[in-house]
């Protein structure tokens, strides 16, 4: 058995060590770094694919705000489709009713909208098992549909909120039909929503949400408010998914009762599956592979792919989730590991601190 | 007034013979089973299928899509399900998830997504006239069916050997595994009977709930309603929740027609915040 | 004043009384272990303490402060940290993590979404110093659900000695600790530093004798004898129910 040295000398070298293990965690990879710039450069790649990329992207950041929650807190829920449908309809409607003109104020209002209604809604997941939390999250959901439904003056109803007019965004870019601007506007949302979503898991905030996951009765025999730290997330999750509801309203000038629908959540929860949860990646890899996953389903049978989401959802739990995501982060390690190689070798004064950066 | 309660109470009963099932299934086995409500459907088309274009009389064909559907239920009970018991809840919700877009699509493909009515004879249809009190003959029937299922059920549990070894492993199935009962035949034939009951509530509630492809869909949440407020440990607990459930919905769309459905996510919202674990369960944790 | 009081603490559990009338007084800086047979309601104790369940009467004072009332999480930011029986880990992030969690939430950061972790020094200067003290330093950056048991319960310790709590309830240390592995973990034990208090829990004799400078027996929810380990040891009463006719010890 090995005996620690005595503590003077080799604890500046620890300390330091310590430091510096910890900086390098937070750092941007090299995989990620290659990620967004071909995000990014999608936009000029991709000329004919801009709705379909719109879609993506929206749907990925939807997907990042369930991944906050579930990955990173465990909280399960089937109720974002809550958030993102109240901050769509009340995105459409300032625009329609001429309260909030500028698309970036009425976006931010829209998230800002969709936290708070998560914030009154979030003790509600707090207690019970998961089962009450699946039930609770998903009788929100519906029932804000009735709501809609019953107010149909207001909302539209069935045929959904018509009459939108969206002006353009800093009174410069306008949406158009061929989508250009409009995927531009939700990728750099993405992007920043990303940037602050990355921040959070990284910080100390972030590493508490992982214990609380992990280990709630140790987090709070160390001194944690368990539950303030589970309102803070959630709530912050429901102005993502706000954020993400809000954007599909403006850039389609639409919204209609399907943004509540379990179809909705219950397609969301697939992203994340196929993606993985827990390393912020996933909901984002998770949106693209789905949506090339629809496109191709859809070309092959339009009416009945709903037929073929459900088989692959019951394939998916049969074969074992863990084994998905087991190849997945073996992917995703072999990748990164790749990208390590590489990047070493273009800049080989930055190997001296070496060794894998976040590699989860 | 008192017609809306006996509307309510009819609804609830065949509430209650949906979710039944449902709930013995959770209490049982702990497992989240969202497909449930596919079952239902399968029961109502079958009885469509025999009565409308087989012309097999009502009163066989209600039976019939109950044994009908008890088979499927156990034949997928026995292929699918028991993969997925150990798995964490979120692997089971996708499963049955899953499984219901598969049965809705398929159902569309097959049936068509049209609403489907089952011919009820003549005799059950009109209503009668009891102190004012306007009772529809077809709701009768219902309450009728449905109160000998819920006291027959009742005995099943409390009076049987099978009852005891049911209650025993909804209990504690460790220990009744310890003690020799055969858990998992005792879960296959749970739960091919529920499913056959979610089959003969869906074979008599056709009329009244509306029988398309997208039943499960609509009424998975009123299932998962009586199951979350009534608990999962007796068969009372889900009988009283869905009375409630049935009267408040019916009530709260006669009287407040903008709100309808509000009313009972509202009840369940309610009753979850103050008793996480269901209005009639026993308060040790699951 | 002690430090640490519980006065006519009891707990019921519908017809049991699983602590009766418990009045244990730790003074500060004791060594003070707390025996018993098994079933005598050592852990609910302790659970009673660290506001895990609830007492049906009594009152708990820390410091003279009455915090019969606060939150599990309340009583550590007042001074008072647990290690369990069975380990409570957190198995997903590695001892390194884990330890900076503690201390960065002791030091209020914990809420702090921006700041990245490991940009505050006096953190890391904190994390290498319990690193050392509990001999982790080797292991500090593998998963925690990888690590050998004893290394396991050195972290279990560690965790609760990073809140730098005043007092230091330790529930059954050595429990299924390896032979091969005590050693460490005793001498880790036995090097805490003199201005925390330590309410110990344990089965293991040699220990407590060797550890406390106070004891208290608990048989069947009561305290039973409470004293100087001489007293204790030489005690008829205690012999009897450990070693003798007691058909529930």
């Amino acid at each position: 058995m090995a005996e620690t040295p005595a503590a003077a000398s080799p604890t500046p070298v620890l300390a330091d060590d310590i430091a510096a293990y910890l900086r390098r965690r937070a750092r941007w990879s090299p995989l990620e770094i290659a990620f967004w710039i071909f995000a990014f450069a999608s936009i000029w790649l991709f000329p004919d694919k801009y709705l379909i990329l719109k879609d993506t992207a929206i749907l990925a950041l939807f997907a990042l705000s369930l991944d906050l929650i579930l990955g990173y807190a465990g909280i399960i829920s089937l109720g974002q489709a809550a958030f993102f449908g109240v901050a769509g309809y009340f995105s459409g409607l300032v625009a329609k009713y001429g309260l909030i003109n500028e698309p970036v104020i009425a976006l931010v209002c829209s998230g800002l909208v969709a936290a708070a209604f998560g914030f009154v809604t979030s003790f509600l997941v707090l207690r019970g098992s998961d089962l009450t939390r699946l039930m609770v999250t998903l009788g929100v959901s519906l029932m804000l549909g009735e709501v809609a439904n019953r107010y149909a003056n207001i909302t539209g109803g069935a045929d959904g909120l018509q009459g939108v007019d969206i002006a353009p965004v800093l009174g410069r870019w306008s949406f158009d039909l061929y989508g250009h601007n409009g995927y531009v506007y939700c990728l750099i949302v993405l992007f920043v929503c990303f940037v602050i979503a990355r921040r959070i898991v990284y910080s100390p905030f972030g590493l508490s949400l992982r214990s609380v996951k992990g280990n709630p009765l140790r987090a709070a025999a160390i001194g944690i408010p368990v539950k303030w730290r589970l309102v803070a997330i959630y709530t912050i999750a429901a102005g993502f998914a706000g954020i993400a509801g809000a954007l599909l309203t403006q850039t389609t000038a639409f919204c209609s009762l399907d943004v509540f629908s379990l179809e909705r959540s219950a397609d969301l929860l697939l992203v994340l599956i196929i993606g993985g949860t827990g390393y912020l990646y996933g909901g984002l890899i998770g949106a693209v592979i789905y949506k090339f996953l629809q496109d191709w389903i859809a070309t092959l049978t339009p009416q009945y792919w709903q037929f073929w989401i459900g088989l692959v959802l019951v394939v998916i739990v049969l074969v074992g989730r863990e084994r998905v995501e087991g190849a997945i982060a073996a992917a995703r390690g072999f990748l990164a590991r790749l990208g390590d190689r590489l990047w070493t070798r273009i800049r080989p004064r930055s190997a001296a601190l070496g060794g894998a950066t976040d590699g989860r | 007034m008192l017609t809306i309660v006996f509307d309510g109470v009819a609804y609830g009963m065949l509430l209650f013979v949906l979710a039944c099932g449902l709930s013995v299934t959770l209490g049982l086995m702990n497992f989240i089973n969202l497909a449930h409500g596919a079952f239902a459907m399968a029961g109502g088309y079958c009885t469509v299928i025999l009565v409308n274009r087989l012309g097999v009389p009502f009163v066989l064909g209600v039976p019939i899509a109950f044994l009908v559907t008890a088979l499927l239920g156990g034949l997928f009970e026995r292929t699918l399900y028991v993969h997925v018991y150990a798995r964490p809840h979120l692997d089971q919700v996708l499963f049955t998830i899953g499984l219901v877009f598969m049965s809705v699509a398929a159902v569309d493909y097959t049936m068509g997504s049209s609403q489907r009515f089952v011919q009820i004879p003549d005799a059950l249809q009109g209503q009668f006239d009891v102190f004012g009190i306007g009772m529809g003959k077809y709701r009768l029937l219902i309450i009728a069916v449905c109160g000998l299922l819920t006291v027959a059920l009742q005995l099943i549990l409390a009076k049987t050997r099978f009852g005891s070894r049911l209650r025993a492993a909804v209990d504690d199935q460790r220990v009744a595994r310890g003690l020799g009962i055969n858990v998992g035949a005792v879960f296959g034939v749970t739960f091919a009977v529920g499913s056959g009951l979610a089959g003969l509530g869906g074979a008599l509630g056709a009329e009244i709930l509306g029988l398309d492809p997208t039943f499960p869909l609509r009424y998975m949440i009123y299932f998962l309603i009586v199951v979350t407020v009534g608990g999962t440990s007796s068969i009372v607990g889900p009988f009283f929740a869905s009375i409630l459930l049935g009267i408040g919905d019916v009530a709260g769309k006669y009287y407040v027609p903008t709100l309808g459905a509000f009313v009972i996510y509202a009840i369940m919202i309610v009753v979850l915040i103050w008793r996480p674990q269901g209005l009639f369960a026993r308060s040790t944790a699951r | 004043m002690p430090i640490l009081e519980t006065i006519g603490l009891e707990k019921r559990f519908g017809g049991i009384l699983a602590a009766a009338n418990v009045n244990l007084s730790v003074e500060k800086g004791a060594r003070h272990a707390l025996i018993g047979p098994n079933g005598a309601g050592k852990t609910t104790v302790i659970n009673l303490l660290t506001g895990v369940l609830k007492p049906t009467a009594g009152r708990i004072m820390l410091e003279g402060r009455d915090i019969t009332d606060a939150a599990p999480h309340q009583r550590v930011r007042l001074g008072m940290a647990r290690t369990f029986q069975i380990n409570q880990l957190f198995l997903d992030l590695t001892p390194l993590e884990s330890i900076g969690l503690v201390i960065s939430e002791r030091l209020g950061t914990g809420a702090d979404w921006w700041r990245v972790v490991g940009s505050m020094s006096a953190v890391t200067g904190e994390i290498v110093e319990i690193v050392e003290r509990f001999r982790l330093a080797d292991v500090m950056h593998e998963r925690t659900a990888t690590l050998p048991y004893g290394k396991q319960r050195l972290l279990e310790i560690a965790l609760a000695f990073a809140c730098r709590p005043h007092v230091l309830l330790l529930d059954e240390p050595a429990a299924g600790v390896p032979e091969a592995e005590r050693h460490e973990l005793l001498a880790t034990i036995e090097a805490l530093p003199a201005e925390v208090t330590v309410l110990l829990i344990e089965h293991d004799m040699d220990l407590v004798f060797s550890f406390a400078d106070r004891i208290s027996v608990l048989v069947n929810g009561a305290l039973f004898v409470d004293g100087a380990p001489e007293d204790v040891a030489r005690d008829p009463r205690v012999k009897a129910v450990y070693l003798g006719e007691e058909l529930d010890a």
